[in-house]
């Protein structure tokens, strides 16, 4: 046994800040000083707290540093873990002494952590580490104790809706695949999640790759599947590597395979990497790629859960959605709906970036404030800019401004302003930013990722981009915001997929809200640049 | 692993590795390692208690350590703490009784109270 445990979370921003080189000297140090048997290095996922360089955790004292350099190394050892004394200047300033993380501190003082319970707690490499935080106990409980459908009517029951985006009720499109007669259906996880600012999955999947890969068995058990796949986003090393490793690991214990828990239960699961399309984050794309095919989007209906990976029925799920499943299962349909709202039930997890003062990884019972996101856990807007919108969900979120800061967050209240969810980030932006350049920016990137299969979106994303320029550089008139107004909306109605039906997401919610910046522009231009007839 | 009750030797032998984490420990013990308790032998009473815990596989203790409580002609100290309840610190403890401390106070409920130095 060791009596403390160092917590150093390894995620690609603190590895850039040196956390593989300090957890050596740590080790190295700790052995200099002859606490081995003492002090045990545990790496883990992402806390969630980011920009703060370098974090670690010391407990049992539960003292979180940040910032932490490879100079300070030998003063946490022989301070604080040789002589129990707290090493004030490095420690994370708004976590107060001896408190739980999760229930007291402000930052965390919102949050509700369901999907990232583990997150920053257990060590993602270890099976058996997940098994203590009662990993597999709801597969383990489900092939022994329940049916498929009583399995399938406890997701149904909880309500939850799914959380890659669209918000889709998980229980019923498990039941649209349940039903089909098929020898062969498949599971899919998708994380091929390339939402701009949005790597919730990328945390969740290195934080606590075993509870999606839970999930994942929990769904394959309820709608009669024996194979899945994670379909991970190609530039996610670290993901697929943890995710490899811990199938490994649940292979080796029995918990994948042939007759699990001896329930004569077969299922396996294997990881299949993209290679970079933002378009094969949808399913029916996805499902192309990992059949070896160009990844474009399918005519829909039929729709996966009938015709899907080789034709036989498919669940896509996302990461965060099959990550909560388990918990479902273990605690019930009702305490999943206790938290959250009626019409949306359950925690939503959010990567909060931009013109924030403590961006990062949170999760929060839907139902929250976006200004309790911003000012309490997100610690305000720097400088003492003022607020000037949110957009919710990536890219193709929905834009919300000072008006909607005291709306409950919930995907009824969300669709009333013409937003949603999404996938995920929030990205606050403050007042010094001129919106005409911020959309130019979203625009940029739908060009850049559209497939090219239907015209609407292959042209639009085009047209949105030049007219988009010609307002910002200059040569633009009113007219022209005209054009991209009604641009936009044919494409809402008209593209083929949701790439080419969100993208003018952003664009149209900003003009609702930011006319006048846009005329603002134009009318700046003409008085600059004499328009010839 | 072929039934729940595998999985279930399995997890309580990692949660007693991760107990250390888990901030929700019944008691508390400290050993102060200033350094006169070192000087005193702090150092063995520590290895003695872990081992003690590990031995008897308890999961609701953490340890943890202290500088100098002030007391220097007492040490070793080692001190029990419970929420609620008062802070009981042993003076002068050898590894033998340090053993005894996690055998009786922890396990059993039972303050040993001859070598009881202060409670507070």
């Amino acid at each position: 046994m060791h009596r403390i445990h160092v917590i150093i979370a390894m995620d690609p921003h603190t590895i850039a800040q040196g956390a593989r080189s300090i957890k050596d000297a740590l080790v190295k140090n700790i052995d200099l000083a002859g606490l081995n048997q003492d002090v045990r290095v545990v790496e883990t996922g992402s806390l969630g707290i980011y920009n703060k360089g370098v974090v670690l955790v010391v407990f049992p004292d539960g003292i979180y540093y940040t910032g932490v350099k490879l100079e300070d190394v030998s003063e946490i050892v022989s301070e604080h873990l040789v002589k129990g004394r707290v090493v004030t200047r490095l420690r994370y300033s708004e976590i107060p002494e001896e408190s739980r993380a999760e229930e007291k501190a402000p930052r965390f003082g919102k949050q509700v952590r369901v999907v990232l319970k583990n997150a920053g707690m257990i060590d993602p490499e270890s099976i058996e580490e997940y098994i203590a935080q009662d990993g597999y106990e709801a597969f383990g409980k489900a092939l022994t104790e329940l049916t498929p459908k009583d399995v399938l009517k406890i997701v149904t029951d909880s309500g939850m809706l799914g959380r890659g985006g669209a918000f889709f009720p998980t229980g019923m499109k498990w039941g649209f695949a349940a039903r089909e007669k098929s020898d062969e259906k498949y599971i899919i996880c998708n994380a091929d999640e390339g939402e701009p600012g949005t790597f919730k999955d990328r945390l969740i999947l290195e934080g606590d790759p075993h509870a999606v890969l839970e999930g994942m068995c929990l769904a394959g058990y309820a709608i009669g599947a024996h194979m899945g796949y994670v379909y991970i986003r190609g530039e996610y090393h670290m993901s697929i590597a943890r995710v490899r490793r811990a199938i490994e690991q649940a292979k080796k214990q029995g918990l994948l395979g042939k007759n699990i828990f001896g329930s004569g239960f077969d299922f396996d699961i294997q990881v299949r990497e993209g290679a970079g399309a933002y378009i094969c984050g949808e399913e029916t794309a996805l499902i192309e790629s990992i059949e070896g095919k160009r990844g474009e989007p399918r005519d829909k209906p039929p729709f996966p859960p009938s015709v899907g990976l080789w034709g036989k029925p498919t669940i896509v799920n996302n990461v965060e959605t099959l990550a909560t499943v388990p918990q479902i299962l273990l605690k019930g349909g009702d305490w999943y709906k206790s938290l959250g709202t009626e019409s949306t039930p359950g925690t939503k997890v959010f990567t909060l970036v931009g013109n924030i003062n403590n961006p990062g990884l949170i999760e929060v019972p839907l139902g929250i404030t976006l200004r309790e996101i911003i000012y309490d856990i997100g610690q305000g807007i720097p400088n003492g800019r003022g607020f000037k919108l949110a957009q919710l969900g990536g890219t193709t979120g929905g834009i919300l401004t000072s008006e909607h800061l005291d709306l409950p967050l919930d995907i009824i209240n969300l669709r009333s302003v013409e937003a949603g969810l999404g996938s995920g980030a929030m990205l606050v932006v403050d007042d010094t930013h001129n919106v005409v350049e911020l959309v130019q920016n979203f625009a940029e990137f739908f060009n850049h990722e559209s497939c090219g299969k239907c015209t609407l979106c292959r042209e639009g994303t085009g047209r949105l981009v030049e007219l988009l320029h010609k307002l910002t550089s200059g040569c633009g008139s009113e007219k022209d915001i005209d054009l991209i107004e009604r641009l936009a909306g044919h494409m809402m109605k008209s593209a083929f997929c949701g790439l080419g039906q969100a993208a003018p997401v952003p664009i149209l919610g900003c003009l609702r809200y930011f006319r006048d910046d846009f005329i603002a522009m134009a009318q700046q231009n003409q008085q600059r640049v004499p328009v010839s007839a | 692993m072929k039934t729940l009750a595998d999985l279930r030797a399995i997890k309580e032998k990692a949660k007693l590795e991760m107990a250390t984490r888990e901030q929700t420990a019944k008691y508390r013990l400290v050993v102060a390692m200033g350094t006169c308790g070192i000087a005193a032998g702090a150092r063995s009473v520590m290895t003695a208690i872990i081992d003690e815990i590990s031995k008897r596989g308890i999961s609701d203790t953490v340890v943890t350590q202290t500088g100098c409580l002030g007391y220097c002609d007492q040490e070793p100290l080692v001190q029990v703490m419970q929420p609620d309840k008062t802070v009981i610190t042993y003076g002068k403890i050898t590894p033998e009784l340090a053993r005894r401390i996690v055998a009786e106070h922890i396990g059993r409920d039972q303050v040993i109270s001859d070598h009881v130095f202060m409670q507070s």
